[in-house]
């Protein structure tokens, strides 16, 4: 029998591959795109409600990992919103969709409540807002660095890469921890993780 | 500054995906502020960490959350500009607070052996590495040692030479656990890198493995 967490990222993993990749994600993602410069512009409480909707019930999933109480997720899933809310003005679209910015969000929400007395908080080092002292000409957004694109291009990762990418991204495990728990060398996890990658890049260079 | 040494890939997936080590997580985000090369990599990851999350099935939230969280938003400050770098250091912005602004010249440098100092920087509870400023004389030579477990090395000022090239200023060495290199400092000027490993390196050579609790890494 397989341990819980294996089940989860089984069950993540064929959510994934049922998920249609040619819904129309661009549509969706200029939607939310129009609700963040709402709230910026406006102080648009019904669209922030919109958007709390929308995300919600999926970065409740996303922080429920490891066996977090339900309230400890609720708790971080408001301290998300919140952050949505308070930081809108500062959301630059031209670095992609809103979903990677609600993500880094919860994301680094998510690693501070862990390193509570860290000291330099996750959210100063990966810091999507932040100015970068120097600006490399890699860094500009390219207009195939779409919601689109993205989806297309997870949905052509395969699965077992899908699975190394679920556990890290979703359940929060290490590389190595990934290693043991599907009983293969630390360097087998890498190299899905960096076939993932390539992929994943090769998606966003060229249109298909 | 021309960065030719990149982080690994697989490094930057697990930066993205937050899994990293708090100390090798910090050596990542001073290479970020240095090579937009490697941030334009960690954004294709974090887009897909986005997309990961929207595959989610999701648990709705109750009611009281809801409507707490609606209640909450009028009275929350709102940021209306990103934040400005702090002046006065010349050093990547998340390694200023860890220095509390201090140049790298100014920090309580502990010397550990002829040619080579090492200066400790702080790593919360939950983190298993270490993480140390490492300053090594012109011309010296690191002694040789395998990797033990995950280590980035990242160069602050001067340059050394191993048999994957010359690493210089804002060069990272992410390197595969099993591989060998000896380092030698390029002569002219110290090499100063910032270090963090997760395991401590075990050096191959006698001698050096005797000095390693003495030295420390």
């Amino acid at each position: 029998m397989l341990d819980s967490g294996n089940n989860i990222a089984h069950a993540l993993a064929w959510n994934m591959l049922k998920q249609d990749p040619l819904s129309d994600r661009k549509t969706e993602d200029q939607a939310c795109r129009r609700l963040i410069h709402s709230i910026a512009k406006n102080l648009d409480r019904e669209a922030f409600a919109e958007l709390f909707d929308i995300f919600t019930p999926r970065l409740k999933s996303f922080m429920m990992r490891k066996g977090a109480p339900p309230e400890m997720a609720e708790d971080l899933v408001q301290e998300t919103m919140i952050s949505v809310w308070r930081k809108a003005g500062l959301y630059d679209p031209q670095k992609g969709p809103v979903l990677t910015w609600i993500f880094t969000i919860a994301r680094n929400l998510r690693i501070d409540r862990i390193r509570k007395e860290s000291t330099v908080p996750f959210s100063a080092l990966g810091d999507y807002d932040a100015p970068s002292d120097d600006m490399g000409g890699d860094e500009i957004v390219s207009r195939k660095q779409d919601a689109q694109n993205v989806a297309r291009a997870l949905a052509n990762i395969p699965l077992e890469q899908k699975e190394v990418l679920v556990l890290a991204f979703v359940e929060d495990i290490s590389q190595s921890e990934i290693a043991a728990r599907l009983k293969l060398p630390l360097g087998t996890v890498k190299s899905r993780m960096r076939l993932a990658y390539a992929r994943l890049r090769k998606s966003l260079e060229n249109n298909h | 500054m021309t960065i030719n040494h990149h982080l690994d890939p697989a490094t930057i997936m697990a930066h993205a995906a937050g899994t990293l080590d708090e100390a090798l997580s910090i050596v990542v985000a001073t290479h970020l502020a240095m090579c937009g090369h490697c941030r334009a990599a960690v954004h294709r990851a974090e887009m897909l960490g986005g997309e990961i999350l929207n595959t989610l099935e999701g648990s709705p939230v109750s009611d009281g959350c809801r409507s707490k969280t609606l209640g909450m938003i009028g009275t929350a400050t709102l940021h209306r500009f990103p934040q400005k770098p702090r002046k006065g250091s010349s050093l990547p912005r998340p390694l200023r607070s860890l220095l509390a602004d201090k140049e790298l010249q100014d920090v309580a440098w502990k010397k550990k052996a002829p040619g080579l100092a090492l200066y400790d920087l702080p790593v919360s509870k939950s983190s298993r590495g270490k993480l140390f400023l490492m300053k090594i004389g012109a011309g010296r030579a690191m002694p040789e040692h395998g990797h033990g477990g995950e280590e980035l090395t990242l160069i602050l000022s001067g340059a050394y030479n191993d048999s994957l090239g010359r690493f210089g200023v804002g060069d990272i060495a992410d390197l595969d656990e099993e591989f060998e290199h000896q380092p030698v400092v390029e002569q002219g000027s110290e090499c100063i890198c910032l270090v963090a490993t997760v395991k401590p390196a075990r050096f191959k050579s006698w001698p050096a493995r005797l000095l390693q609790p003495f030295i420390g890494i």
